[in-house]
């Protein structure tokens, strides 16, 4: 495949997309496929940490963390799992525009990727807002007075209630979690702003769109940290 | 790297499955399966990671071995940091 393509390929004074280290433009896309798989090799381990703490803590606080987990919106994380589901679909769909040629196509749903991204952080906005309200932020203004989980079939007076110190920790967590998530999320959304831009000048060709895939492959990984990230948070402890 | 290009049809395809592994999750969240709720939760949130890093990230398509090597490094060592890590705090008996 690539001794065709080096034949293919024209000489790099001819081809201004090919930078003057590589052979040949399967080779230049290869190397930075390849980097962008490599970054986010990285990023798995960086959420692998604080995917950690949360497995630790849970083990530890077992109780305490379902009974916060039940605190957790379901319904709205469960309409921000869909929006971020169909923000993939449509970064999948703005690759195929590019690699068909179709500029106008590449733009929009770059952009419905953007407002996918966009609408799921007002969601998040909205959850954190609860939060604040309920004092469910770790800090001096926190309060938790909630049942460990199954504690309702009991008498008022012999119901167990969770120690707010490890209900905090959950919250940590949650924040810490989520907020690293949304921060990934506020940097794809300028990226896909910028990638939008530079559509619509018509830089992006059949021939060179190794920014729009490799800005893709980041959108899918952030995708696939929520997914985790719902079901860990939001799910798991939903039937105690 | 691939120049495949996906067609509509399986695009919106893997949509839908994505779609349905969230309602069949959400749904089993709410049933009592005791241990085996997180076990569920987990193996179809695996599913639909596999799903997006298959099609979605054009992995199935693409003829690099090193992207391949690359994500399989990643599991590994996310599972040497996951599995070592409960391995010491879950048998710490004398605490």
């Amino acid at each position: 495949m690539h001794t065709s393509q080096a034949v293919a390929d024209k000489p790099e004074h001819e081809n201004p997309a090919l930078l003057h280290h590589f052979a040949t433009k399967g080779q230049q896309k290869n190397a930075a496929s390849l980097g962008m798989w490599l970054f986010l090799a990285q990023e798995v381990m960086f959420f692998g940490g604080l995917f950690c703490a949360y497995l630790v803590y849970r083990y530890k606080y077992f109780g305490d963390f379902g009974s916060a987990s039940q605190q957790l919106d379901i319904r709205l994380g469960t309409i921000n799992t869909v929006v971020l589901i169909c923000s993939s679909l449509t970064v999948v769909l703005a690759i195929r525009a590019v690699q068909l040629g179709k500029r106008m196509a590449l733009v929009f749903w770059l952009l419905a990727t953007i407002l996918f991204g966009l609408a799921f952080l007002g969601i998040k906005a909205d959850e954190y807002a609860e939060k604040f309200e309920k004092h469910h932020v770790p800090g001096a203004s926190f309060s938790y007075h909630e049942l460990l989980p199954g504690q309702e079939k009991f008498p008022p007076a012999e119901r167990q209630y969770a120690n707010p110190h490890h209900a905090e920790m959950f919250f940590s967590l949650y924040f810490a979690m989520t907020g690293m998530h949304a921060l990934h999320m506020i940097i794809g959304v300028g990226l896909f702003g910028f990638l939008a831009y530079k559509a619509w000048r018509g830089k992006y060709t059949p021939d060179y769109y190794t920014p729009i895939e490799n800005a893709g492959l980041y959108w899918h990984f952030v995708d696939i940290v929520w997914i985790y990230l719902f079901g860990l948070l939001y799910l798991i402890d939903r039937h105690r | 790297m691939s120049e495949h290009i996906s067609s509509l049809g399986s695009c919106l395809a893997i949509w839908l499955a994505l779609l349905a592994g969230t309602t069949l999750t959400v749904a089993a969240a709410f049933i009592d399966l005791g241990p085996f709720n997180t076990i569920v939760a987990l193996t179809i949130a695996t599913i639909k990671a596999t799903l997006v890093v298959l099609f979605y990230m054009h992995v199935k398509y693409t003829h690099e071995k090193l992207t391949g090597l690359v994500i399989v490094s990643a599991i590994f060592f996310l599972f040497i940091l996951l599995a070592l890590s409960m391995a010491d705090y879950t048998t710490r008996l004398w605490r």
